[in-house]
Order: C-alpha cells, then structure tokens, then sequence
C-alpha cells in the first residue's frame, strides 16, 4: 500500500491526465500540439513520482525533460517547418497493425499486473534500504549511495551524455573551414592498393 | 481508497502502449516516433520508482536516474540526426527513409 486519503485522489487526477496527454501526443495532429502535450505528461508523472516519496527524482525529470528534451524537440520541430498536411495522410492504413500490437501489448501486461499484483511481495532484506525520510530526506538518500556504491555508474552516465554532446555536434556543424578534417566517404570507397600504399626506400643510417 | 502498486503499474503499463501505438500509427514523421520512445521510457521509470517505494529500496531510484540520462542522450542524438537527415533530404516523413533500400 503505497498512497491512502487525499494523496490516493491525487494519484488519480494526475494518473488520468498523463494518459490522457499521453493519447493526445500520439493522436495530435500538429507536432507542436504534441510537444505540448509531451510536457504535460512529464508535469504529471514528475507528481507522480513525487507522491511515492521519489522527490529528487521528480525534480530532475523536470529539470531535464521539460527543460532540456522537450524545448530541445519544440525547438527541432519548429525549425523543421514541417507541412502538418502531409502528416496524416495513410493513418488508416497502419492503425489496425498499430491497434492490434497494442491490443496484444495491454493485454499481456495487464494480465501480468492484475493477476500477479497480490504475489509481488518484498523477499528478504532490500540491497539498499531507503532511509526514514524524517531522518534522511530522499534526495540526501540518493547523493549516499550515488556518490558511494554507484560512483562508477555515475562516472558512465556522464561519459555517455559527453558522447552525446559531442555526437550531436560532430553531426549538425556545418563548418567550412578547410583545416576541419572532415570524412569524404566517395574518396574513402574509390582508395584502392596502388593509391593506399607507399614504398619509400631508406637509406640506412639516415631518417627520412 | 488505498493506493498499491498495481495502480501505478497499470498506469505505466498504459503509457508503454500508448508509445508503442503511436510508434505504429505514426509512420509520417519520425518526430513523433521519438516522442513515442520518450514515453515508453517514461512508463519503464514509473515502473522502476514504484518498485522502489514498494520494495522501500533505493536502487530502483538510481537506475530511473541512469535511465533519464540514456533517454536525454538518445533523444539529442536522435534531433541531430534528424535535423541532417532534413539537410539532406527535405523531409522527415518516414516513407522517404529509404535510401537503403536496393
């Protein structure tokens, strides 16, 4: 039993409203509508993260989704200036596909849910108990085992948003400097033995 | 009322299939499909947070962070390959990535 009370009528509010927008980024004709609703979702799973006492985890997701993700989607979206008319066009052609994966998905995963939610029960003792959150508030929890047990995690996931930095440059920089070495892929294909090698005969005792 | 897990894994649960439909039934753009993968990324961390609550273990926690952290990377990414792959071609609809194709 996680919620009881008000806290349970506010789960309900803010669950309905992040499945709903969550519909409507799907079903949204303009993609800016849709970035729009996107947001909305994170909003609401943000609170519903913070209504299971995941406070610092809530906070981040708005920090990086809604701040960061999200303006970085309105952004591309509207620099795009993609025709929102030939969007739509063949929705119906895929929506049974489309309808009936996701038939087949829900199905599984509530049968899952439903029928096995009495079974799942804490075994044993956690790895990492969370604290009393009177004694030790979440986000200090988090930081004492982040910093600790997880620092080499912690060290990878900053190697992969540098990756992702430097790969979401190396890809949209348009500079025409010639000292940039840049790959030429037709050069690369056309190179063959006689061009790729180069015999150079040294005299001995001297360098090049 | 009384809130358990199984209410916050329906809710996942829905969201998952939600992204999984809107990957199908938006084959025009393939904007909209990487907004579909941020929510099924979304679902798996609802998942990975009430698991932690239930479980009353913070590890569910530290891996919803590093799952933020590979969704944010994905998603750069995937908006710079987009917008080249609009330089390239002027349109992002997804029956024109077919370049490939013999």
């Amino acid at each position: 039993m996680l919620l009881t009370g008000i806290a349970a009528a506010f789960f309900y509010m803010f669950a309905f409203i992040a499945v709903a927008s969550s519909v409507m980024v799907v079903v949204a004709r303009n993609p800016v509508h849709s970035v729009l609703y996107l947001i909305l979702t994170f909003f609401n799973a943000s609170a519903l993260f913070v209504l299971t006492g995941a406070e610092f985890l809530g906070m981040i997701l708005l920090a990086v989704y809604v701040g960061a993700v999200a303006v970085l989607f309105l952004f591309v979206v509207m620099m795009l200036e993609v025709n929102r008319v030939t969007f739509r066009k063949g929705i119906a052609e895929y929506a049974p596909i489309g309808v009936l994966v996701g038939v087949v998905i829900a199905a599984q995963l509530l049968i899952v849910v439903v029928g096995q939610s009495l079974a799942i029960e804490p075994s044993g003792t956690p790895a990492l108990p969370t604290p009393d959150p009177a004694a030790r508030p979440n986000t200090a929890a988090l930081g004492d085992i982040l910093y600790t047990d997880y620092v080499y995690f912690f060290q990878i996931a900053g190697l992969v948003l540098l990756v992702a930095m430097i790969g979401a440059i190396v890809l949209t920089l348009r500079d025409p400097r010639p000292h940039i070495k840049r790959q030429n892929i037709g050069e690369q294909v056309a190179r063959d033995p006689e061009k790729a090698v180069e015999l150079v005969d040294v005299e001995s005792g001297k360098g090049l | 009322m009384t809130i358990t897990i199984a209410h916050y894994l329906t809710v996942s649960a829905l969201m998952f299939v939600i992204g999984i439909f809107g990957i199908f039934l938006n084959r025009k753009s393939v904007i909209v499909i990487l907004m579909s993968v941020e929510l099924i990324l979304l679902a798996v961390n609802i998942n990975f947070v009430a698991f932690s609550a239930h479980l009353q273990d913070l590890v569910g926690q530290v891996f919803a962070l590093f799952v933020l952290t590979v969704a944010a990377a994905e998603a750069a990414i995937g908006l710079a390959i987009l917008v080249v792959f609009f330089r390239n071609r002027g349109s992002i609809a997804v029956e024109d990535v077919n370049m490939m194709k013999g």
